[in-house]
C-alpha cells in the first residue's frame, strides 16, 4: 500500500518534560516522525511543552506549538489548525494518553480527526489491565494471575487467591509510578494506599509476583497488510521485579534456545495482532521461570518507548521514522533500509555485538529517598555500550556513566558480609559492583545467584572480569598477550592502570607501543550480510578497521553522555545543533556519545556517529583514528569540558574559547582578578582549606554564605548556612574539606534577583540572546528556578547595565561561541555570580524565545565566521514573552522534601509563551503539571520574614473570590489584617483533621507554604508532601507565588490562546 | 590451558585464534550464518556437511547443549568459528558446554578470532574452501591446503548423510511441556526423500497427520509410487543440486503422479527435475532473518535460510512451474508453483529450527494438496 493522499494534515504531540521515565527518548523518535512525515509531503503540526527538544524546531515541522500538553489546550490547537490525523504513538504516555483524552472527550470526533497508528479500542485494550489480560487469555497465553482492586479490602481478596509477594500496579501511570511490591499484610495496605493515589482512575492491579525471574522485552512492528517483524530482542540483567528502566538491560537476548525465543516471537506476534495495533511499533514485555522455562506476558506498549529507541541505536533500525511511515500507509517492504539501500525495512535486524545499557541514578541528590530498586523506576537517565562480547560492553558501559568508576570496583568498602550479602539480595544501583566484589571475596557463582536471582550466565561473565583482573595484577603491562585480552574484555586504560599501579597514559602509551590499538566496527543492522553506507560505529579490540576514510574537513562534537540532573536534553539539543551546523558549512561532523535516548545518537544526524563512552581514552583513540581539524567541547554541557585539559595536552586542537579563558573564569582566584580588573562587582567570598577558615570567612564577610566544595560541579553539597552550628553541621555531614579540597564560602545577597544571560561572540563582537530574570530570588538554584524572557520587572537601563558587564567579559576572555553568566542585583547593585564560557541548559529556551539558533550560530563562529557573516548582528527584539519552569521527580520519591534550595533538584523543563507575562507564566505552570485554579480554599502558612509579604498575597486572593484556610500563626496575621481566615490545625498540633487531612480530601486547591530556613523545615514537610502525592499546586516562595497569583487574575479575565512559533517569529 | 588453533582460507586470508572443541584439522566451504540463536540446531543440520559455518553473532553456547535440540543423529558441519564460546552456560535445558560437545562429536573449530572481518571477507570475495587446524600452525602451508580443498559444485554430498533404509518417523512438535509431543492420528501417507532431512521437517508433518516412509536418497520413483502415497516430500541437503543426478531423475518420474513438496534442495532438484536450472550464490543465504515475499498474498514472511546454490525461475518458466515466492533482499526465488499440478517447493525453510515459525503454513498446504488430490 503506497502513501496515504486522503490525509494532508497530520498533529504529532510530543511527551512534554523531561521526567523519570519519559526523557529525550521521545524527542528522538518526535524528531523521526517530524523528518519522516515532512518527506512525504505532508503538513505537521507540532504540540510539546518542552522547549530543549529538537522536533521543536520551527524547522522541524510547518507548525510548532509550544503550549501546555492538556486536553483543552490542545483542543484549541486542533480547532485552528484542523488536521486530519493525529498521530498518537510516538510522544510517549503523555502524547497517548492525551490522544486518549481527546478521543474520550468528543474532540477528534467534533473536528473529523482520525487516530492514525493506534486506534482508541487497541490503546484501550494494551493499556487496561483487566482488558489486557483477558485478551492475553483469548489467544492463549498465560498472564501472572491477579485481580483489580479499588481499595483495600478488594485487595486482600485478591492476595487470598495468588498469595504473597503480589506486586501493585496502578493504571494509566508512568514509568510504574505509584507501583511496589508488597510481602506482608503491612505492606499491602501502605502500597496500596499509594497506589490508588497514583492512579488517574483510583484503580490498581494486584498481581502474582513473578519477582526474580527472567525478564525479556520485544520490539515489534506490523504494517497495514499484518506484516510483523521483531526488531530487537533485549534480555535484562536484573531479574523481575525491577523497573525495566532500572535494569541493567543487554541486547539481543543471551540465554534463550532458539525453541524458547521462537515461541517468545510467535506470542509476540499475536499479541500485537489481537490487540490490534494496526501500525507502528510496540514494546512487549514478557518473564520467563528460570526453572522450566514457563513465559508470561507482563505489558504491552502500545507505542514507541524508551526500549524502541534503545532497540533501534542497538541495531540501527530506526523504529520512530518507520512506524511513522507506516501510519501514513507504507507498508514495511516499501520502506528501504537506509543502512543497506538495497534491501527492504521488511526482515529482522541481526546483530554481530553485544549492547548493554547502564541507568544512572541520581541519589546522590535525594539522599532521604528510598534507594532500593522497585517496580517505579527511579533512575534519571541510561548510558549505553556496544562491545564484541558482553565483558566489553559491561566495562565500556560503566565508564559511560561518567561516575568516575572505570571498572567492577566499589564506591565505598562494603562493612562486613553480612552488608554484602543484603546488597545482593536487595535490589539496589551498586548491585552490579558487589557482585564482582562479592567474587573477590571467593563467594559461589550458586550463591550469588541464590541471593540475586540474576541469571547465572551473566554472573560468570562478570566472574571472568574479576579473575581477570588478578591476571593483570600479576602480568603487569608487560605481557602483549594479556593486555590484549584485556582490551577485549573492555578494561579501560585507567582500570589496567590502577591494577597495575600505572596511570592511564602510560598505560595507553605502553599499549600503543605494543601495537595494540582500538579498531572500528560498523552497526549495519545485518551482521555485515550486506554493505552499509552509514557509518556508525563504535570501538572493540579486534583485527580488521572499518571506519571510512575520509579526507574532507571533519569536526568531532563531543556529546554530554547520559542525562543526569544537571545535564540534560538541553546540552544534547546544542550538539545536534553543531552537527547541524558543520553540515551546511560543508564540513564533516563527527559525532560522539554514548546516550540512546537522544537526537544526537540518531546515525542520521551527523556525517558520523561514534557511540562511545566520553572518556580520554575513547575520546584519544576517534581524535587518532580521525585526524580532525579540531574538537568541540564547549555543547556538551561538563562531560566533555572535564575533557578540555587533558585533551588538549595530548595535542587535540580545540575549537572556540580556550581552554586558558574556560579555566580563568572557573578558578576562583583568576576570576576575582578579571572582576576586579573589570571594577565589576562579585560578592566577598574566600576559599577555605580548613573549618577554622571556614569559619572565619564567614564571620568576616557576614552569615548568611553559601558554601560549596570547590571540586564538584553542577550545584552538588551546595547549601546555604545561616550561622556558625550550621557551618559546623554542614561541614561535618556534606563534605571533607582539606587543603586538597578547599571549600568555597560566598557571601549569600539575600533577596537578590538573579539573572541570566546568554550570548554569542566571535572573539570581535558580542551579541546578547536573551536576559533571563529569575521568578525565585537568589538562593535557588538556575536550572530549578522559573524565569521570564524577556525580564518582567527590571528597568531598561538594568538591563542595558547587564548587557554592556556581558559583553565587557565576553571580550575581556576573548570567547568565541556561547557564553551565560549569572547575575544577581541587590539594591540596585549587580553582582556577577558566575561566568560559563560554554552552552548553557538555557541555549535550546532562548533560541526558541527569540527564534534565532544560537548554537548553531556559535558552532559557524568557532570555524572562523563572523558575526557579521551570519547576519546577527543586534539582539533580537521580541514582542512575546517566554516564561521556563522547572519540572521535578519529587512524586517518585517518596520521603524527601520539595523544597528548592542551591542545588539542582529538576530533571526537565517546559516554556510557556504568550504575548502577556501572566498568560505566559500561566502556561508554564500548566506545562509543569501544576495548572492555577480560579477558585476554592488556599492554604496559607509562611515562615516569619514572609508574614508581610503574605498579607498582600491574601488580599489579592481574597479579592478573587478564593477561601483562605491558615495555621494559627499566619492566620493571626491575616486577621490582624481584616481578613476572613479558616483555622486549621497543624499537623504537629496532634489535633484532627489537621492541614494534611483537608488536603487529602481534596479541600484545598493551592498550597503556599514558604518553609523556615535550615533545622526548622521538618514542621511543614508532610504539607508540601502531600500536596506532590495529592497533585495540589503548590509555592515554596513568595515570588512563586506573587507570579502565580498573577497568572490567575489573568486566567479570571480572559482564556488562554495558541499561537505557534512560527507566527511568533514572524511578527517579532 | 589455551591451544592455538589457525583458519585459513583459499585466497590466503589467515585468522589466528584459540582451538574450540576437537583438535584436529577440518576442511570445507566456509560459510556465515546470522542467526542469533540455534547453533545447535545449526550444527546438527545436514545441509551442512561439507561446510564450516562461522556464526556472525559473537557470544555462541550461552544456554549450552542440550539433549533436545538436534536436528539429526549428529552434528555435520565440518568445523566451527565463532569470536566467543560460553564456558559457562544457563539454562533449565542445559546439559553441556559446546566446547564439550564438539570435543565428544569430534568437531574441530576455532574461537577468538575477529568472526566480522571473515564474514565481510567472505561477503565480497564468496564462500571459498577454508581449514581449520591445530597442528598446522604456519599460515602459508595451510592456505595452501585450503586452495587445495575440493569445492562443493558438482559433488554429491547427499550420498554422505542419507539414510541406508526406509524408517517410519513418531516424534511431533516440540512443547516447553511435555518435549517432543505424539503424532496426530495418520490421515496421509507421505513419502520423505532423506537428502539429508531436518527433523523438524519430519515433526512438522507428523504433526499434521502424515505417516511418513523416510526413504533413501537414492530410492527410484517405482519404488516410492509403490506406496502409493498420498504425497512426496523432497528434503533439504548439502551441496549442489547437480551432483545428485539420480534424485532428479526420480522426481521427474514422480511429476504429475503424486504430490510434490520440496524444501532447499528438494526445491533446486524440482526445478532441475522440471528441466530448469541452478546456479551458485555468491555466499550463499544462510540466517534467520530473510524477508520473502508470497507473490499470491503479497504477504512477506521472515524465513530461515540455507543455501548455496539457487533455482534460475527463467529457466523453469516454460515448464509449468511458477515463481511463488521471491526474496526481499536480493529478488532470487524462494518458491515455485507448478501452473497445473499439484507440485510446489520453497528455496527456504518452513520447519524453522532454528528460526521463526512465519512460513509454518506451507506444511498445511502440503497437506490440503495432498486432501484436494485425493478428494479429487
Amino acid at each position: 500500500m503506497p502513501r496515504r493522499t486522503d490525509i494532508e494534515k497530520i498533529l504529532l504531540i510530543g511527551s512534554g518534560p523531561i521526567v523519570i521515565g519519559q526523557a529525550c527518548e521521545f524527542d528522538y523518535s518526535g524528531t523521526q516522525a517530524c523528518k519522516a512525515l515532512k518527506e512525504e509531503g505532508f503538513e505537521v503540526i507540532l504540540v510539546n511543552s518542552n522547549p530543549a527538544t529538537i522536533m521543536t524546531d520551527p524547522e522541524m515541522a510547518d507548525r510548532t506549538y509550544i503550549e501546555p500538553l492538556t486536553p483543552e489546550m490542545v483542543a484549541k490547537v486542533i480547532a485552528r489548525e484542523r488536521p486530519q490525523a493525529l498521530l498518537p504513538t510516538l510522544g510517549g504516555q503523555t502524547g497517548l494518553n492525551l490522544a486518549v483524552a481527546l478521543a474520550e472527550d468528543g474532540t477528534l470526533d467534533r473536528y473529523g480527526v482520525e487516530l492514525i497508528g493506534a486506534k482508541l479500542p487497541a490503546i484501550k485494550k494494551a493499556e487496561d489491565r483487566e482488558l489486557f489480560k483477558e485478551a492475553m487469555q483469548a489467544i492463549g497465553l498465560e498472564v501472572p494471575q491477579s485481580g483489580y482492586a479499588k481499595s483495600l479490602e478488594d485487595a486482600r481478596e485478591v492476595v487470598r487467591r495468588v498469595g504473597y509477594p503480589v506486586i501493585i500496579r496502578p493504571s494509566f501511570t508512568l514509568g510504574g509510578t505509584g507501583g511496589s511490591i508488597a510481602y506482608n499484610p503491612e505492606e499491602l495496605e501502605e502500597a496500596i494506599r499509594w497506589g490508588l493515589q497514583t492512579s488517574p482512575l483510583g484503580t490498581v492491579l494486584v498481581e502474582e509476583s513473578v519477582i526474580g525471574w527472567k525478564e525479556f522485552e520485544l520490539e515489534v512492528m506490523r504494517d497495514g497488510k499484518d506484516n510483523v517483524v521483531i526488531i530487537c530482542s533485549i534480555e535484562n540483567f536484573d531479574p523481575m521485579g525491577i523497573h525495566t528502566g532500572d535494569s541493567i538491560t543487554v541486547a539481543p537476548a543471551q540465554t534463550l534456545s532458539d525453541k524458547e525465543y521462537q515461541l517468545m516471537r510467535d506470542a509476540a506476534i499475536a499479541i500485537i495482532r489481537e490487540i490490534g495495533v494496526e501500525t507502528g511499533g510496540s514494546n512487549i514485555q514478557f518473564a520467563v521461570n528460570p526453572d522450566d522455562g514457563r513465559l508470561v506476558v507482563i505489558e504491552m506498549n502500545p507505542r514507541v518507548s524508551r526500549s524502541s529507541a534503545l532497540a533501534s541505536k542497538a541495531t540501527g533500525f530506526p523504529i520512530a521514522k518507520i512506524a511513522a511511515k507506516l501510519a501514513v500507509g507504507y507498508t514495511l517492504d516499501e520502506i528501504r533500509n537506509d543502512i543497506t539501500r538495497e534491501t527492504p525495512a521488511s526482515f529482522e535486524p541481526t546483530i554481530d555485538y553485544c549492547v548493554v545499557k547502564f541507568p544512572r541514578w541520581a541519589f546522590e541528590k535525594f539522599p532521604e529517598a528510598d534507594q532500593t530498586l522497585t517496580t517505579q523506576m527511579k533512575s534519571v537517565g541510561e548510558a549505553m555500550a556496544i562491545g564484541r562480547t558482553f565483558k566489553e560492553a559491561l566495562q565500556k558501559a560503566i565508564r559511560s556513566l561518567e561516575q568516575d568508576r572505570w571498572g567492577l570496583t566499589l564506591d565505598k568498602p562494603l562493612a562486613d558480609l553480612e552488608e554484602l550479602r543484603a546488597k545482593l539480595r536487595i535490589p539496589n544501583a551498586e548491585r552490579a559492583f558487589v557482585i564482582a566484589e562479592a567474587y573477590r571475596r571467593g563467594i559461589a557463582t550458586q550463591d550469588i545467584y541464590a541471593l540475586t536471582r540474576i541469571d547465572p550466565w551473566f554472573l560468570e561473565n562478570i566472574h571472568e572480569i574479576v579473575e581477570f583482573e588478578s591476571e593483570l595484577q600479576r602480568a603487569g603491562l608487560a605481557d602483549p598477550v594479556v593486555l590484549r585480552k584485556a582490551k577485549q574484555m573492555g578494561f579501560s586504560d585507567r582500570r589496567i592502570g590502577e591494577l597495575c599501579g600505572r596511570t592511564e597514559l602510560e598505560v595507553r602509551k605502553s599499549r600503543l607501543a605494543q601495537g595494540i590499538r582500538a579498531t572500528f566496527k560498523m552497526v549495519d543492522t545485518c551482521a555485515a550480510e550486506f554493505v552499509a553506507y552509514t557509518p556508525y560505529l563504535y570501538s572493540t579490540y579486534e583485527e580488521e578497521d572499518e571506519a571510512p576514510r575520509t579526507e574532507r574537513a571533519k569536526v568531532v562534537i563531543l556529546g554530554s553522555g547520559p542525562n543526569r540532573i544537571g545535564q540534560g536534553i538541553e546540552f544534547d539539543y546544542c550538539c545536534v545543533h553543531a552537527a547541524f551546523a558543520l553540515k551546511e558549512l560543508g564540513v564533516e561532523a563527527i559525532m560522539v556519545n554514548c546516550n540512546p535516548e537522544t537526537v544526537s545518537t540518531d546515525y542520521d544526524t551527523s556525517d558520523r556517529l561514534y557511540f562511545e563512552p566520553l572518556t580520554l581514552e575513547d575520546v584519544l583513540n576517534i581524535v587518532e583514528k580521525e585526524q580532525p581539524l579540531g574538537v568541540i567541547v564547549q555543547f556538551g554541557g561538563q562531560t566533555p569540558l572535564k575533557l578540555a585539559v587533558p585533551l588538549e595536552r595530548a595535542g587535540v586542537p580545540l575549537l572556540g574559547t580556550s581552554s586558558d579563558a574556560i579555566d580563568s573564569a572557573e578558578d576562583r582566584e583568576r576570576f576575582s582578578a578579571l572582576l576586579t580588573s573589570l571594577a565589576l562587582a562579585q560578592a566577598p567570598c574566600g576559599m577555605a582549606r580548613s573549618f577554622q577558615e571556614a569559619e572565619g570567612i564567614a564571620k568576616t564577610i557576614g552569615y548568611p554564605v553559601l558554601v560549596r566544595p570547590s571540586y564538584v560541579l553542577g550545584g552538588r553539597a551546595m547549601e546555604i548556612v545561616y550561622d556558625e552550628q550550621d557551618l559546623a553541621r554542614y561541614m561535618k555531614e556534606a563534605v571533607r574539606v582539606s587543603p586538597e579540597h578547599p571549600i568555597l564560602v560566598d557571601k549569600f545577597l539575600e533577596d537578590s534577583l538573579e539573572i541570566d544571560v546568554d550570548a554569542v561572540a566571535d572573539g570581535e563582537r558580542v551579541v546578547v540572546g536573551g536576559v533571563m530574570e529569575h521568578i525565585e530570588k537568589a538562593g535557588i538554584h538556575s536550572g530549578d528556578s522559573a524565569c521570564a524572557l524577556p525580564p518582567y520587572s527590571l528597568g531598561d537601563d538594568q538591563v542595558e547595565r547587564l548587557k554592556v558587564q556581558t559583553k565587557a567579559l565576553a571580550k575581556v576572555l576573548g570567547v568565541v561561541g556561547l557564553i551565560n553568566i549569572q547575575f544577581a542585583i541587590k539594591n540596585e547593585q549587580i553582582f556577577v555570580l558566575e561566568v560559563n564560557p560554554r552552552a548553557s541548559r538555557t541555549i535550546p529556551f532562548v533560541s526558541k524565545a527569540i527564534g534565532v539558533p544560537l548554537a548553531k550560530l556559535a558552532t559557524k563562529v568557532m570555524l572562523g565566521k563572523t558575526l557579521a557573516d551570519l547576519g546577527f548582528t543586534e539582539e533580537r527584539e521580541i514582542a512575546h514573552i517566554a516564561v521556563k519552569e522547572a519540572v521535578f521527580p519529587f512524586v517518585k520519591f517518596p520521603g524527601v522534601d520539595v523544597v528548592l534550595g542551591p542545588e539542582m533538584k529538576s530533571t526537565g523543563e517546559v516554556m510557556g509563551i504568550d504575548r502577556d507575562f501572566r498568560k505566559a507564566y500561566v502556561k508554564s505552570q500548566l506545562s509543569a503539571g501544576s495548572p492555577l485554579p480560579t477558585s476554592g480554599k488556599v492554604f496559607l502558612s509562611v515562615k516569619n520574614r514572609d508574614k508581610r509579604a503574605v498579607v498582600q498575597i491574601a488580599k489579592r486572593l481574597a479579592e478573587m473570590g478564593f477561601n483562605l484556610v491558615a495555621t494559627q500563626g499566619t492566620a493571626k496575621v491575616l486577621t490582624r489584617h481584616g481578613m476572613s481566615v479558616e483555622v486549621i490545625n497543624k499537623v504537629a498540633e496532634g489535633w484532627r483533621p489537621n492541614i494534611v487531612d483537608l488536603m487529602k480530601r481534596g479541600e484545598i486547591a493551592l498550597v503556599f507554604n514558604t518553609p523556615e530556613d535550615g533545622r526548622a523545615r521538618k514542621d511543614s514537610y508532610l504539607i508540601r508532601r502531600t500536596a506532590v502525592t495529592q497533585n495540589i499546586p503548590y509555592y515554596t516562595t513568595v515570588d512563586g507565588a506573587q507570579a502565580a497569583i498573577g497568572g490567575i487574575e489573568s486566567l479570571l479575565k480572559s482564556e488562554l490562546g495558541v499561537q505557534s512559533l512560527q507566527e511568533y517569529h514572524a511578527g517579532a | 590451558m589455551i591451544r592455538a588453533a589457525l583458519l585459513a582460507l583459499a585466497d590466503g586470508r589467515v585468522f589466528r585464534g584459540e582451538s574450540l572443541g576437537a583438535e584436529g584439522e577440518a576442511t570445507g566451504e566456509i560459510v556465515f550464518n546470522t542467526a542469533m540463536t540455534g547453533y545447535q540446531e545449526i550444527m546438527t543440520d545436514p545441509s551442512y556437511k561439507g561446510q564450516i559455518v562461522v556464526m556472525t553473532y559473537p557470544l555462541i553456547g550461552n544456554y549450552g547443549i542440550n539433549d533436545e535440540d538436534v536436528e539429526s543423529r549428529r552434528p555435520w558441519v565440518e568445523g566451527f568459528v565463532v569470536k566467543e564460546a560460553s564456558p559457562t552456560p544457563s539454562s533449565w535445558r542445559g546439559r553441556r558446554t559446546l566446547d564439550e560437545y564438539m570435543r565428544e562429536q569430534r568437531i574441530v573449530g576455532i574461537q577468538g578470532i575477529d568472526t566480522r572481518a571473515l564474514t565481510r571477507h567472505l561477503r565480497d570475495h564468496g564462500a571459498q574452501e577454508g581449514v581449520i587446524s591445530t597442528e598446522e600452525l604456519d599460515p602459508a602451508r595451510l592456505a595452501a591446503k585450503a586452495k587445495a580443498a575440493p569445492g562443493l559444485v558438482g559433488r554429491d554430498l547427499v550420498r554422505e548423510v542419507t539414510i541406508s533404509a526406509p524408517h517410519g518417523w513418531d516424534e511431533a512438535t516440540w512443547d516447553r511441556v511435555r518435549g517432543y509431543r505424539e503424532p496426530a492420528a495418520a490421515r496421509f501417507k507421505v513419502v520423505a526423500f532423506d537428502s539429508g532431512i531436518k527433523r523438524n521437517i519430519l515433526r512438522q508433518l507428523v504433526s499434521l497427520g502424515c505417516a511418513l516412509t523416510v526413504v533413501p536418497a537414492s530410492t527410484a520413483a517405482a519404488a516410492v509410487l509403490e506406496q502409493k502415497p498420498d504425497g512426496v516430500f523432497l528434503s533439504n541437503g548439502p551441496g549442489d543440486p547437480e551432483g545428485v543426478p539420480y534424485l532428479v531423475e526420480a522426481v521427474r518420474a514422480l511429476l504429475g503422479k503424486v504430490p510434490i513438496f520440496g524444501i532447499c534442495l528438494g526445491h533446486q532438484i524440482l526445478g532441475l527435475a522440471a528441466g530448469g536450472s541452478t546456479y551458485k550464490l555468491k555466499f550463499g543465504h544462510h540466517g534467520a532473518n530473510h524477508p520473502v515475499k508470497d507473490l499470491a498474498t503479497g504477504k512477506v514472511e521472515i524465513t530461515a535460510q540455507n543455501h548455496g546454490f539457487a533455482v534460475d525461475p527463467m529457466s523453469v518458466k516454460a515448464h509449468g512451474l511458477d515463481l511463488s515466492h521471491v526474496n526481499l533482499n536480493d529478488g532470487t526465488c524462494e518458491g515455485l508453483r507448478h501452473r497445473e499440478l499439484p507440485v510446489f517447493s520453497v528455496q527456504y525453510h518452513p520447519e524453522a529450527s532454528p528460526g521463526p515459525h512465519d512460513a509454518n503454513y506451507l506444511f498445511n498446504r502440503f497437506v490440503d494438496l495432498m486432501r484436494r488430490t485425493k478428494g479429487g
